[in-house]
């Protein structure tokens, strides 16, 4: 079970490492960056899961009036999911400048594929 | 059990959104699929216990599909023609079966000693691998005593791990400041185009 | 995308939930220490409420209801806010020294310096991803040379 999981997350990485390579349209390379990073963000969650004996692991948030020993006994690892939450505003960023590229490059050369920009730049 | 199988079946979902993503003809329905795919991560980050990724992942997602619908829909250039890259797909399907038998290994399948744990036990604290450390154990023990917060993620953040935090802060403000040095306009005034009257003016 | 913005109702609908949406975000980035949620969220959220003004009312409205300049500056404070935080810790112990007491567990008043942090992170996300907007609107009206 747990192989088909990671097994799956790095196929969705395939498909955007695809987009980012063999495609031409600029939205669509954005699009694979995207992909890419929802895959890597997936499966950092998914190495941090943890489930004990059967039981789904609990969120790594005391709820009120329990007591302070019962998040080592049941949480799934903090620490990756600390790192994913950092990595998904960082994410947003990337996503933004990329667009500013986007539209900027359309501005300038009426069209949003690499062929064309490149055979226009010359 | 049964969440397991929700998981594969969450993941399935966005594999086949990423491959409609990357391979519609029309832009906007690419960008609309990237949308549901990252629903699907934000419910799949539910389930696998972290709620803090699975509320930002979707205000994030959502702030995405705006910027990105904006760049599409005023654009007249929104479908795709170029004939397939022979050459380039099957270099990345043959870096994709590289990977995916590298993964294999790793993960520990068919009797190779796997690097990494198998799911659902991950390595919180290893005496064994001294002289690293273990960390998340004594993370998720001591955090509400000796940080006062009940979130352990938070904890991480912002008290243990803070100084990654400053760096990410670091990293956004550099890219906000990228975005607006794209998007100045040098020497022309930002009203009207005012395309007769020639180039820039120092 | 037409100025100066949409119907009646969509603009109706936007003057009664902006203000929600923007409690919102500040109380998941204030209670971040309790619940899930956090700074970086509750920045993104602050700056939807942004977005939907400008897709609401159009971006000359928006841009001078919440000017650029404006943007930059609470970005730029909550940056410094951020680093100021960090660099308080050295009256007590070291870099990022979490020093204020600890509090009650599950009470707002908990966590040290983790709510003023949340708080100076909230500042700096939403200020720039609204200026970071805003700046992508204005840019588009000036390049509009096939606008039906």
């Amino acid at each position: 079970m747990g192989i088909t999981l990671y097994v799956l997350a790095f196929a969705v990485l395939l498909a955007g490492l695809y987009a980012v390579v063999a495609k031409k349209n600029i939205i669509k390379i954005i699009v694979g960056v995207l992909i890419l990073d929802y895959a890597v963000n997936m499966m950092l969650v998914l190495v941090g899961y943890r489930s004990i004996d059967g039981q789904a692991g609990q969120a790594p948030i005391l709820p009120g009036g329990a007591e302070t020993g019962a998040l080592a006994k049941s949480a799934v690892d903090p620490l990756p999911q600390a790192m994913v939450l950092t990595s998904i505003v960082i994410g947003l960023g990337l996503t933004a400048l990329m667009v500013a590229m986007a539209i900027r490059l359309y501005e300038k050369y009426g069209t949003f594929d690499m062929n064309e920009i490149r055979r226009l730049r010359g | 059990m049964g969440m397991e199988y929700l998981i594969v079946a969450l993941i399935a979902f966005m594999f086949v959104a990423a491959l409609v993503a990357v391979e519609a003809r029309d832009l906007l329905s690419s960008v609309i699929s990237l949308g549901a795919a990252g629903f699907a991560l934000s419910v799949i980050d539910l389930l696998l216990g972290a709620p803090d990724l699975a509320i930002t992942q979707v205000v994030v997602e959502v702030v995405a599909l705006v910027l990105l619908v904006r760049v599409v829909l005023t654009r007249t250039d929104t479908s795709v023609t170029a004939p397939r890259d022979a050459l380039r797909t099957a270099a990345v399907l043959l870096a994709g079966g590289v990977l995916l038998v590298a993964a294999f290994v790793a993960v520990g399948g068919a009797g190779t000693d796997g690097a990494m744990p198998p799911f659902g036990e991950p390595r919180l604290s290893d005496p064994a691998a001294a002289p690293v450390e273990p960390v998340s154990a004594e993370y998720l023990a001591k955090a509400p005593d000796e940080t006062g917060a009940a979130n352990a993620v938070m904890a991480i953040l912002l008290d243990y791990r803070a100084y990654d935090t400053l760096g990410e802060a670091t990293v956004i403000f550099v890219s906000i400041l990228g975005l607006y040095a794209i998007l100045r306009r040098v020497g022309r005034t930002s009203g009207a185009a005012r395309a007769g009257k020639g180039g820039t003016a120092p | 995308m037409n100025d100066p913005g949409m119907s009646l109702i969509v603009k109706n609908t936007a003057r009664l939930i902006t203000g929600f949406i923007a409690v919102f975000g500040i109380y998941i980035a204030l209670t971040g220490h309790i619940s899930p949620g956090g700074g970086f969220a509750g920045g993104v959220i602050l700056a939807s409420a942004v977005v939907l003004v400008v897709l609401a009312f159009g971006r000359e409205f928006a841009a001078r209801l919440v000017t650029e300049p404006q943007c930059h500056g609470w970005d730029a404070a909550g940056a410094m806010g951020f680093l100021v935080v960090a660099l308080l810790g050295y009256l007590v112990g070291g870099f990022f020294w979490n020093f204020l007491p600890t509090g009650r567990l599950g009470h707002l008043y908990s966590g040290g310096m983790i709510p003023v942090a949340n708080l100076a992170i909230l500042v700096k996300v939403g200020a720039g991803l609204a200026g970071a907007f805003i700046a992508l609107a204005l840019f588009h009206r000036t390049t509009q040379r096939r606008e039906i």
